[in-house]
């Protein structure tokens, strides 16, 4: 049986001398990305908002302007109203009723109910939520901590096990990851809610996945060929990695792009965010982070390279221990 | 790495199968499973099952507020009972503290002293103190309660209201409740399967606290209507009686606390709805005397300090028993009831966040996530098997057992399933077959450089598992940060995404490193097919 190769055998891509182009696309991509969160900005759950929410379900796709109107003369503030999975369903959303106890925020999800249902006979509920102002900042407040510690928690374990330029340039492409993915959620307007906290971590911590990945070969080669320059000992280790990180992508986007088309409306947003965040991780991990170490100043040596550390003695111990060392690559 | 003893191979097998064996209660439907409760099996999510999330909040100004005003009920008393009497001038109860005059300023120490003992003295049993003494001008008395003291008595208030609401829910007849307590003065209650939320809401939003006390009939009509009573009573609120309010005494006959029983019923003439309630024998006894001594009064029957019904004592009620009538529907009887049954609330609760999913929804939901995984999982398996042929197949067998082993390790921990777990499970697919890609592509890479099959199959697994550690770890970090910090929805993944990064890296690496040396050692290849 031939077996299947994504990605042939001895790649030879020149990664580095690619990442003037690369940063350049990554800077552009990032800007128009902030500013779609602020023109367009995103489109916040009650999880964050506050307020609550009910989705109905209708007998048969319903005039979403009839439904506004319904729910309009119930005097219960503006409602946001949304077309969610199937063409039967949607979601309504209410802002947190003014000055009222819990009590008022029950009996009004009661009236819009029960006035749907009447002008809208077999109108029933799939799911509300209400989420009480001190809730909502709680959740946002948690959220913002959850994706803050993910990313410092992370960058300081590579300064850890690496160096500390493995660290920042993680970051640095990790911060690009969330930046695309809520660009995405800007231009698609699809909701941000607590899930969507569980989507960029996990994005975070694949991401990272894939770059301690080739992090951790860039290190065995700078061992292993202390005399190549850095950029090929780079070029060298993702083009190594690179069946690696293509085919473990390939591998979860197709399991996510089964849950994103099977999976029901409810998770929609949530695989839609990660598969858009594997996507853009898998190439920073490629073109951003891998480079960046050289931008960085990423020297042979590593041990001994520390910033602060004097210059001309790195070099000359580098070289004494590099000519005695040296192995040619196996072929 | 060939050198996989015998014992191991033995041990490795038994583990995974044993775990695989114990997942399958959880595919069985209900009705076989009920039979065997013991075994475990994986409980559904809110969102899965349907049902209704609650998140209530104790009023703690409240609970001060009530303390406050109960001390001074027995700050009035004692000092009036104090041999000699301790004349005191009006108690102010606000801005959360107790402020008096003495009359008699000679009188300061036999003050403080009776209050030491009032207020449970220098110490209490954390050996901090629950109230604070201070003499100002030395006549005036200035009562306040202690932060710990405080903490305290909101410590032990949501403990009980826990069991209240536990009680109260239980009397439903819903199915596996979960009601934990969460922080300092939240309760979290989560209940699958439930038709009507709203009647959960209503129940729980009840403080069901139940008093018996005398109409005060001298009382002056138009004070009532203003809001002032006599000394010793207080004005409260009687829907449906002239004014809409009425005076009544302030120390209650008897109490919801001395109940022992209650039911809805219907009246033999009217057919209204009542609750009839039993009390015990000590309320019994006391209920039996003050009616008898009081004869022609009327009662007040209080209820969260409205009152419901002030009926007239016609005969002494001697019996231990009676009922509550009022503007009753059935359900609202029933309501009642069971709170009254199931004890008041030492606290107020309100609902602060709430989320239910209709029954349609989580059928379809449950639907829709088994169809994603299998699909999910076939499309991984037929990948791996095409890419890396017989290891890939390795790899796949690895990955079905890892699916087992994961819904078996919730299951015994007892974590729920929810619609974000799958989507976790869908990602640990993904990165078990990471670690197997890792392995595969080294072992491909070291063949490349000319090494021998067994030293290839070695070298891939040495060299990818520092890789997969690290891998892991990092992975791990943004898992239990998601544990610790996330909510909801975001626990739910984590958990799943936790125990799938530990059975991953045991079925991953050690299961197919078994399986590859089991063959190699008995087919002896002396080239592979990767």
């Amino acid at each position: 049986m031939k077996l299947l190769k994504i990605v042939p055998d001895h790649t030879n891509i020149d990664f580095v001398r690619l990442r003037g182009i690369a940063f350049g696309l990554t800077l552009a991509l990032s800007l128009i990305a902030i500013a779609l969160v602020g023109i367009r900005g995103l489109n916040m759950g009650v999880d964050f908002t506050g307020g609550l929410m009910i989705e109905e379900s209708f007998t048969s796709p319903p005039p979403v302007e009839a439904v506004r109107a319904t729910v309009d003369r119930l005097g219960v503030g503006d409602a946001a109203i949304q077309q969610v999975g199937s063409a039967n369903t949607l979601s309504i959303r209410l802002p947190i009723q003014q000055g009222a106890d819990e009590g008022a925020t029950n009996a009004v999800v009661r009236k819009v109910e029960a006035a749907l249902a009447q002008r809208f006979p077999g109108a029933t509920f799939s799911r509300y939520a209400t989420v009480g102002g001190k809730v909502s900042d709680e959740l946002k407040w948690k959220g913002g901590m959850a994706v803050f510690f993910a990313v410092v928690g992370i960058g300081l374990f590579a300064i850890v096990r690496f160096e500390w330029q493995f660290g920042v340039s993680t970051v640095v492409a990790i911060i690009h990851d969330m930046l695309m993915t809520l660009g995405f959620f800007a231009l698609s307007g699809f909701e941000v809610d607590l899930n969507i906290i569980a989507a960029f971590l996990t994005i975070i911590g694949y991401s990272i996945n894939d770059k301690i990945v080739i992090d951790d070969r860039i290190r065995e080669n700078m061992r292993r060929y202390r005399k190549m320059e850095m950029r090929e000992i780079i070029n060298l280790s993702v083009n190594e990695t690179l069946p690696r990180t293509v085919m473990t992508s390939v591998t979860i986007l197709l399991a996510l792009a089964a849950l994103l088309l099977l999976g029901g409306h409810v998770l929609r947003g949530f695989t839609a965010a990660m598969f858009l965040g594997i996507v853009v991780g898998t190439y920073s991990s490629i073109y951003v982070s891998s480079s960046l170490l050289i931008t960085l100043g990423l020297r042979a040596e590593p041990d001994r390279a520390r910033p602060g550390t004097n210059d001309k003695t790195r070099v000359d111990k580098s070289q004494i221990a590099g000519a005695e060392r040296i192995t040619p690559r196996e072929r | 790495m060939l050198d996989f003893p015998r014992w191991k191979v033995a041990s490795i097998v038994t583990v995974l199968a044993v775990l695989c064996l114990l997942a399958f209660p959880s595919f069985l439907p209900e009705r076989y499973t009920n039979r065997l409760p013991h075994l475990p099996k994986i409980n559904l999510g809110l969102d899965l099952a349907g049902g209704s999330y609650l998140l209530l909040e104790a009023d703690t100004a409240d609970l001060a507020n009530s303390r406050l005003e109960a001390m001074r009920d027995q700050v009035q008393t004692e000092m009036r009972r104090a041999t000699p009497r301790i004349a005191i001038g009006d108690i102010s109860a606000r801005g959360g503290q107790l402020t008096f005059m003495l009359r008699d300023p000679s009188q300061v120490d036999a003050a403080r002293e009776k209050l030491l003992g009032i207020t449970g003295g220098g110490a209490g049993l954390t050996g901090q103190r629950q109230w604070d003494i201070q003499v100002v001008d030395s006549s005036r008395f200035v009562v306040r309660q202690t932060e710990a003291g405080l903490n305290q008595a909101i410590d032990q208030a949501m403990g009980d209201a826990t069991e209240v609401v536990r009680r109260r829910i239980d009397e439903l007849g819903t199915r596996e409740p979960t009601i934990v307590r969460q922080g300092a003065s939240r309760i979290l209650v989560q209940v699958p399967g439930l038709q009507n939320p709203q009647q959960l809401k209503d129940l729980l939003g009840k403080t069901a606290k139940l008093e018996f006390k005398l109409v005060d009939d001298n009382a002056n009509p138009a004070d009532v209507a203003r809001g002032i009573a006599p000394a010793g009573s207080q004005v409260l609120a009687y829907p449906g009686y002239p004014g809409g309010r009425i005076a009544v005494k302030r120390s209650a006959i008897v109490s919801g606390d001395q109940l022992t029983d209650a039911r809805q019923a219907n009246d033999p003439q009217s057919n209204a709805p009542i609750v009839n309630f039993t009390f015990d024998t000590q309320g019994g006894k006391r209920f039996a005397r003050v009616t008898q001594e009081n004869t022609g009064k009327l009662f007040a029957i209080i209820l969260d300090n409205a009152v419901v019904s002030a009926p007239r004592i016609n005969t002494p009620i001697l019996g231990g028993s009676g009922y509550i009538e009022g503007n009753f529907t059935t359900e609202s009887a029933n309501e009642l009831a069971i709170a009254l049954r199931s004890g008041k609330l030492p606290v107020n609760l309100k609902v602060i966040e709430e989320s239910t999913v209709g029954p349609d929804l989580g059928v379809d939901s449950i639907h829709a996530g088994v169809l994603a995984c299998t699909v999910a999982v076939l499309l991984v398996v037929a990948f791996m098997f095409l890419t890396y042929g017989r290891f890939g197949a390795y790899a796949n067998l690895a990955v079905v057992i890892n699916v087992l082993v994961i819904l078996t390790v919730m299951a015994v921990l007892g974590s729920s399933l929810t619609l974000p777990g799958i989507a976790g499970f869908v990602l640990t697919i993904g990165t078990a077959v990471d670690a197997n890609v890792l392995i595969n592509e080294r072992i491909r890479e070291e063949r490349r450089r000319g090494r021998s099959v067994v030293q290839a199959v070695e070298l891939g697994y040495k060299e990818a598992s520092r890789t997969i550690f690290e891998a892991n770890v990092t992975h791990g970090i943004s898992g239990i940060i998601m544990l610790v910090l996330g909510s909801g929805p975001v626990k739910g993944f984590a958990v799943v995404l936790l125990i799938g990064i530990l059975s991953s890296v045991f079925t991953a690496v050690t299961f197919t490193r078994m399986l590859v040396a089991l063959w190699i050692r008995r087919a002896r290849p002396q080239t592979i097919h990767i």
